[in-house]
């Protein structure tokens, strides 16, 4: 039941950081890829829609850690407090902007907020996880590089597949540098590793670069979320011995009884999720045009 | 002034600033999953406008409610360790239930709803708002599921130092909580209300268009209704507090001694005899206990120590509560009465009907306020202090740090957001012209 509920909370937070990766990506890249506002709602509404069903997989992820693991969640987040400060800083401020951008006269406020907040996170979630692993400061900078240009890529990777015209041109281009920052990067990072879903992670990562290069954006998509996937699972395979200085899996659970009530309730409402964020994304599977832009709701 | 002081301030402050805009949130979604489904039901035009038009004050103020509520659940982890590590096993299945049954579905459904106005079928779209109106509702009754096991304790044992849950079930029907909810989800219904009420009293006083007086009408009885649940389930709240919480009531009627046939003191001076006896037991003969016979016994009972929260704080808020709460209500009960019958609305009442938003708000400020400072020094009822609660490996500086952090940050966006509104509020409904038809040729983006 441990080990179930330590699964679980690894797929919660893989499926947050492929998700909230890419918006991160595009909240980051949004100004880079657009050169006037029609372009820069374009940009935005790719992830308009799904960016807040996004962010509740780490509000599910830290709830579960919670409840399943006590001692970990407030081992973890009482350690990194002044980390953490700046993720719900980051958090609070990109998603202001992001709903408020609509409804303000100048945007601009609103913009320079989405992209501080996509950055911040995007960094130091993988900074937090390195030093959770490594516990050394140079480890944590290169794990936050690492996350935050996965991040990029796979926003970029996002833009490209999911819009029209010189966007989809233009993010492209970022694409590519965005790779050329992440490839070293993950593998300086991910070779301290060395496991196979590790090197794996390399493989897809340069596997996204070739396809964003013939210009398949969706098996590219597939390539950079598959990438994150790998490194999310490398880090918690290493966390699984030891995911708290001090600390171990069994002595952080709660008890057997919590943790069958939790598996119950999960395996009931998890497939609903799934299956009305799938339908999410099917709602908005066409691509952004600037003229399809005009936040209906706006 | 030490880390323990500096934590507990700023949990008191995020929480009462997130509460500033989730009972909105709570409210006000209901309130315009209404109007839609009296558009789709009439097809009258100016349900469509009003529907859009509160609609975008709801997304406004649904923004912040969102971002200063992932705060809440970190918080827990950063300041309060101790605490976290000894209920986690009991605190956390709530969370995570209202993560994954509530909150998942209210984001993705309101994000369906705000982008699907051309691409969904219209029944559809208004399914949306309505699973995202009823997620936020849902994501209520968990987080006062779990809020009220601090105070009432239930379906646990305490095995090596930590508490382990026996029962989910008692836990989710926690007499406390039974109370609690409908109680606080109501008010949050008074303060959607309030917010609609002083919205239309805005525009009643300067247009005779008649859809301000539809909305300013379906929002007194909102108001009305939801003040009866408020006032029933307070009774309800009041006789548990009286079995669960002794030192919470005596200390919000400043009782110090305990009181056969007990007065209830309206404000300090002015006392109706035998009241608080007969809310508290529905007895007008019935035994209070006083706070200094409690200090003494708890002190019997759990070691020497201050158990007696701060006394004026719990008294007044107690009373602003009350008071502020009653007077919206009032407030909608009279209206609904002048203007029954296709009556017009006078315009002393449109001007008074301002005051149903600021009013109800500071009403649910202060129940916080009563609820939370009124169970200290525990943070859970008669197993955990406090001062046992909070990260022994924080220091001062971090506190500090993010408690000016968030100040700022929340200070600023407060101005924002009120700034954001009123805007908002003076465009008025004219803007809200029915979106163009979509007439979008967007190739899939899966082509390839």
């Amino acid at each position: 039941m441990i080990e179930l509920w330590f699964v679980i909370i690894a797929f919660l937070w893989t499926g947050y950081f492929v998700l909230e990766g890419f918006d991160f990506g595009v909240g980051l890249l949004a100004p880079l890829v657009s050169r006037n506002p029609g372009e820069q709602r374009q940009s935005l509404q790719t992830i308009g829609p799904v960016w807040d069903g996004n962010e509740v997989w780490l509000i599910t992820a830290v709830g579960a850690m919670f409840a399943a693991f006590p001692a970990w969640y407030a081992g973890v987040f009482s350690s990194f407090y002044l980390p953490v400060t700046l993720v719900l800083v980051g958090l609070i401020v990109r998603g202001v902007g992001l709903e408020w951008r609509g409804k303000v006269n100048d945007p601009r406020w609103c913009d320079l907020g989405i992209v501080v907040g996509s950055a911040l996170p995007a960094f130091l979630w993988g900074a937090i996880f390195a030093d959770l692993l490594f516990d050394s400061v140079p480890a944590a900078l290169l794990g936050g590089t690492f996350s935050l240009a996965v991040c990029a890529l796979h926003g970029a990777v996002f833009l490209a597949l999911k819009t029209t015209g010189p966007v989809r041109r233009r993010a492209r281009v970022v694409a590519m540098a965005a790779s050329g920052v992440a490839i070293p990067v993950a593998v300086a990072a991910l070779s301290s590793l060395g496991t196979f879903p590790a090197l794996a992670a390399m493989a897809a990562l340069a596997a996204a670069t070739a396809l964003i290069w013939r210009r398949r954006e969706g098996w590219a998509f597939a390539a950079t979320a598959g990438a994150i996937v790998l490194s999310t699972l490398a880090v918690f395979m290493e966390l699984r011995v030891r995911p708290f200085p001090g600390l171990t899996l069994a002595e952080a659970a709660s008890g057997p009884y919590t943790l069958t009530m939790l598996s119950w309730i999960g395996l009931i409402a998890l497939p609903f999720v799934l299956v009305y964020q799938g339908w999410t994304y099917w709602v908005f599977r066409k691509r952004v045009r600037v003229e399809g832009t005009l936040l209906t709701h706006g | 002034m030490d880390a323990l002081d500096l934590a507990r301030w700023q949990f008191g402050v995020t929480t009462v600033y997130h509460f500033l805009f989730v009972p909105l949130t709570i409210g006000l979604g209901i309130f315009v999953a209404g109007l839609q489904t009296a558009w789709h039901r009439t097809g009258k035009e100016h349900y469509l406008k009003l529907t859009k038009f509160f609609g975008k004050l709801f997304l406004i103020n649904f923004a912040m409610g969102v971002v200063t509520g992932i705060v809440q659940e970190f918080q827990f982890g950063m300041n309060w360790s101790e605490y976290s590590t000894f209920v986690g096993d009991v605190f956390g299945a709530p969370l995570a239930m209202e993560a994954l049954l509530a909150f998942f579905m209210e984001s993705t459904f309101l994000g369906l709803w705000i982008f699907g106005w051309d691409r969904l079928p219209k029944k559809a779209h208004l399914a949306c708002i309505w699973a995202a109106a009823i997620g936020s509702n849902l994501s209520a009754y968990f987080i006062l599921a779990a809020n009220a096991w601090m105070k009432h304790p239930v379906g646990y044992e305490v095995v090596d130092g930590k508490a382990r849950m026996t029962d989910l079930w008692a836990v989710l029907t926690n007499s406390t909580a039974v109370a609690q909810v409908p109680h606080v989800i109501g008010a949050a219904f008074i303060v959607a209300g309030g917010f609609v009420l002083a919205v239309s009293g805005y525009w009643l006083l300067r247009t005779r268009a008649p859809m301000w007086r539809n909305a300013a009408r379906a929002a007194l009885v909102m108001t009305a209704l939801a003040g009866a649940v408020v006032a029933g389930t307070g009774d309800m709240s009041a006789r548990l507090m009286y079995e669960q919480q002794p030192m919470k009531l005596a200390s919000a009627e400043g009782l110090e001694h305990d009181t056969a046939g007990a007065a209830f003191s309206l404000v300090p001076g002015i006392e109706i005899p035998k009241v608080l006896s007969f809310l508290s037991a529905h007895d007008p003969n019935a035994t209070v206990q006083g706070t200094e016979d409690l200090q003494r016994r708890f002190e019997q009972q759990f070691g020497p120590g201050d158990y007696r929260p701060d006394q004026p704080v719990v008294f007044w808020s107690f009373r602003v509560m009350m008071g502020f709460g009653m007077a919206t209500v009032g407030l909608s009960v009279l209206g609904l009465w002048l203007t029954r019958r296709r009556r017009e609305f006078p315009r002393w009442l449109s001007r008074a009907m301002l005051l149903a938003l600021p009013l109800p708000l500071l009403s649910v400020i202060a129940g916080w306020l009563l609820s939370e400072i009124g169970r200290q020094p525990w943070t859970v009822a008669g197993e955990l202090l406090t001062a046992s609660s909070v990260s022994p490996g924080v220091s001062l500086a971090e506190v500090a740090t993010s408690l000016t952090i968030f100040t700022l940050l929340y200070g600023a966006l407060a101005v924002a957001e009120v700034v954001l509104l009123a805007r908002h509020v003076r465009k008025g409904v004219e803007e809200q012209a029915p979106t163009p038809a979509a007439a979008e040729r967007r190739e899939p983006s899966l082509m390839y």
